[in-house]
C-alpha cells in the first residue's frame, strides 16, 4: 500500500495502521459501513477508505437502501460513461453491426439506469452521489481500450458481468422496501441480458461456467471468483447433474466491497 | 425393443396413463411410432368397486399460498416444472435444421432447468406441489418446428424472467430472496440468448418490446404470470392462488 496519498498521510500513525488493516479486511469480505459510501460521495475510492479512518472503531452497519441505490449509481456511472466513451470514440468504427448494436443498446440501457436512480434516490430524501472521473485504460493496464475492439468489448464483459453480481448481492438491503426491491431486481435482470449477449458475441457462452474466465485477461478474475459455488441456501445443488450445468444454473453475488475493489482501479477521483 | 427399433414403455398400471411423467412418455413414445406395453398386471384393477378403472381419476388442482415463503418457491417451482418439461422434449428430438450452436444452447438451457426443478423440489422438501401436468400441443407448439420451438421458448424466458421479478417481494426469507435472484439471473441470460437466436445480431437480445424507457425489464405479479395468456395456456392442472 503507498502511503503517498495525502490525505492518508494526514492521518495520524496508529490510526492510519489500523485504516491499512480495515482495508485489508475490506479485501478478505469484512462488512462495510456507510462510511464507504460516504467516501463515494467524495469521489474517491481512496478517500471511502480514508474516511473508514473516522469510524475505524465504529461497528460495520448494514448499509441503507439509498447507500445501496448510490452504491448501484456510481457503478451505472461507470458503465454509461464506459459506453458512451467508446461510441464516440475510434474503437466505435471497428465493431462488427451486431457488436455495434449491442452496445448501442447496452448505452441506452445504462443511461437510463443513472437517470432513473438520480430520480429515485432524492425520491427517498438521499443525496445521489456525483458522478466520479474514471481512467478505463486503469492506470495504463489496457492503454488500448478505447481503440481496440477485442479489449473494449472484453472490459464490457468484465463490467457487466460484475454489474449483475453487484445487484445480486445488494438484493437484501433493499428488501424492506418492495418498490425498489423490485425495481433493483428489474434492472439486475437487464444487465443479465447485457452480459449474456456480450459473451455470446465474445465467443463464450451466455452464461458463466465455474469461476472460468474464458479468453478474457487474469485481472478479470475476481469478477468471476465464487461461480464456483454450488450450495445455496445451505443446499448444495452439485448431485443435481453435471458440475459445469450445476454452476452455471446459479449465479453468485458480489459484496459491496469485493465490487468497490473491482472498480477501483477505474475510479481516480 | 421391437425388432424395427421403435421404442416402447412399459405400463405395470392404467393409472400411469395419467400420471404426468409416465403419461408424457407414452405420449412420446406414441408420437415416435411406438408401442405401449400393457402387463397382466394393469387388469387387476378391474374388479374394484371404486369406478371404471380405464376414466381418469378427476384432476387434481394445486393451491400456491403466496403468503408464505413456500408457496412462492412453490409457485416458481411451478414455472420450473415446465419448463423443465419443455426443453426435455425440445431436446428428445431436436428441429430438423438446428446447428450446433443452437443445440448447445438449448441443451445448456434444458440441463439449467431441470437442475432448477430439482433444486425446488428438493428445497420444498413434503411441501412441494405434485408434478403439474402439461400439455404443449394443445396450445399449439410444434416440436418440429424451430420458430415454433424457440417463440415458445421465449415466451417462457421472459415470462420467468418477469414473474422471479414480481415475486421477490413475496419472499420474507432473504435467503431465499437469494436463491431466487440466482436463478432469476440466469433465466435472463437464457432470455437474451434465445432471443438472440431468434433475431440474431441485433438489439433484441434486451429489445424496447422487454425493457422499457427506464431501462427496467418486466415484473409480472403471478396471478398474470400464470393466467390463459401466459403460462396457463401450457398447464392443464388447475392451479389457485391465495395471497
Amino acid at each position: 500500500m503507498h502511503l503517498q496519498h495525502p490525505i492518508l498521510a494526514t492521518i495520524e500513525p496508529d490510526v492510519l495502521a489500523r485504516v491499512v488493516s480495515r482495508r485489508e479486511a475490506l479485501r478478505s469480505g469484512a462488512s462495510a459501513s456507510s462510511a464507504v459510501v460516504a467516501g463515494l460521495a467524495m469521489a474517491s475510492v481512496p478517500v471511502a477508505l480514508a474516511a473508514l479512518a473516522r469510524d475505524v472503531y465504529a461497528q460495520a452497519a448494514a448499509p441503507s437502501i439509498v447507500d445501496v441505490l448510490n452504491f448501484a449509481l456510481t457503478l451505472e456511472y461507470l458503465e454509461d460513461e464506459f459506453y458512451r466513451t467508446g461510441l464516440a470514440g475510434t474503437v466505435a468504427a471497428s465493431l462488427l453491426p451486431p457488436e455495434l448494436n449491442a452496445i448501442q443498446q447496452v448505452s441506452k440501457h445504462e443511461t437510463a439506469h443513472v437517470n432513473f436512480l438520480l430520480a429515485v434516490i432524492p425520491s427517498l430524501s438521499g443525496t445521489p452521489v456525483p458522478k466520479p472521473i474514471f481512467d478505463f485504460t486503469a492506470g495504463g493496464l489496457f492503454p488500448d481500450v478505447f481503440s481496440n475492439r477485442v479489449t473494449f468489448l472484453a472490459l464490457a464483459q468484465i463490467f457487466e458481468d460484475t454489474g449483475v453480481r453487484a445487484y445480486k448481492g445488494q438484493a437484501g438491503n433493499v428488501a424492506s422496501n418492495p418498490g425498489v426491491l423490485t425495481a433493483a431486481l428489474q434492472i439486475h435482470s437487464v444487465e443479465a441480458r447485457h452480459a449474456s449477449q456480450i459473451r455470446r458475441l465474445r465467443g463464450q457462452k451466455g452464461w458463466i461456467t465455474g469461476s472460468d474466465i474464458g479468453d478474457l485477461p487474469p485481472q478479470s478474475q475476481p469478477t468471476y471468483a465464487g461461480e464456483e459455488n454450488s450450495i445455496h441456501g445451505g443446499a448444495d445443488a452439485a448431485p443435481l447433474g453435471a458440475i459445469a450445468a450445476v454452476t452455471e444454473a446459479f449465479d453468485e453475488p458480489l459484496t459491496m466491497e469485493q465490487v468497490l475493489a473491482i472498480a477501483a482501479p477505474f475510479i481516480t477521483g | 425393443m421391437p425388432a424395427d427399433g421403435t421404442r416402447s414403455i412399459t405400463l405395470s398400471s392404467i393409472s400411469q396413463l395419467w400420471e404426468a411423467s409416465t403419461r408424457r412418455g407414452f405420449l412420446r413414445v406414441a408420437a415416435l411410432g411406438g408401442s405401449a406395453i400393457l402387463l397382466p398386471t394393469m387388469f387387476a384393477a378391474c374388479g374394484d368397486d371404486d369406478g371404471d378403472p380405464m376414466e381418469p381419476p378427476p384432476t387434481e388442482g394445486v393451491t400456491l399460498d403466496l403468503s408464505s415463503d413456500p408457496g412462492v418457491l412453490n409457485y416458481a417451482y411451478a414455472l420450473e416444472q415446465l419448463e423443465a418439461a419443455f426443453y426435455t422434449q425440445v431436446a428428445l428430438a431436436f428441429y430438423p435444421g438446428i446447428t450446433a450452436a443452437e443445440q448447445a444452447v438449448l441443451t445448456d438451457i434444458r440441463d439449467h432447468e431441470v437442475i432448477h426443478r430439482d433444486f425446488l423440489a428438493n428445497a420444498l422438501g413434503a411441501a412441494r406441489i405434485p408434478d403439474l401436468m402439461v400439455d404443449f400441443a394443445g396450445a399449439n407448439v410444434d416440436f418440429g418446428s424451430r420458430f415454433s420451438v424457440l417463440s415458445t421458448a421465449k415466451i417462457f424466458e421472459d415470462g420467468g424472467v418477469a414473474a422471479y421479478n414480481g415475486a421477490g417481494r413475496l419472499l420474507k426469507d432473504l435467503n431465499n430472496l437469494l436463491i431466487a435472484g440466482k436463478i432469476v439471473s440466469v433465466e435472463a441470460r437464457h432470455a437474451a440468448a434465445i432471443r438472440d437466436l431468434l433475431r440474431p445480431g441485433t438489439r433484441d437480445f434486451a429489445g424496447d418490446d422487454i425493457v422499457d424507457p427506464s431501462g427496467l425489464d418486466q415484473a409480472i405479479e403471478p396471478g398474470a404470470v400464470l393466467q390463459d395468456s401466459g403460462f396457463g395456456q401450457f398447464i392443464t392442472t388447475p392451479i389457485e392462488i391465495i395471497s
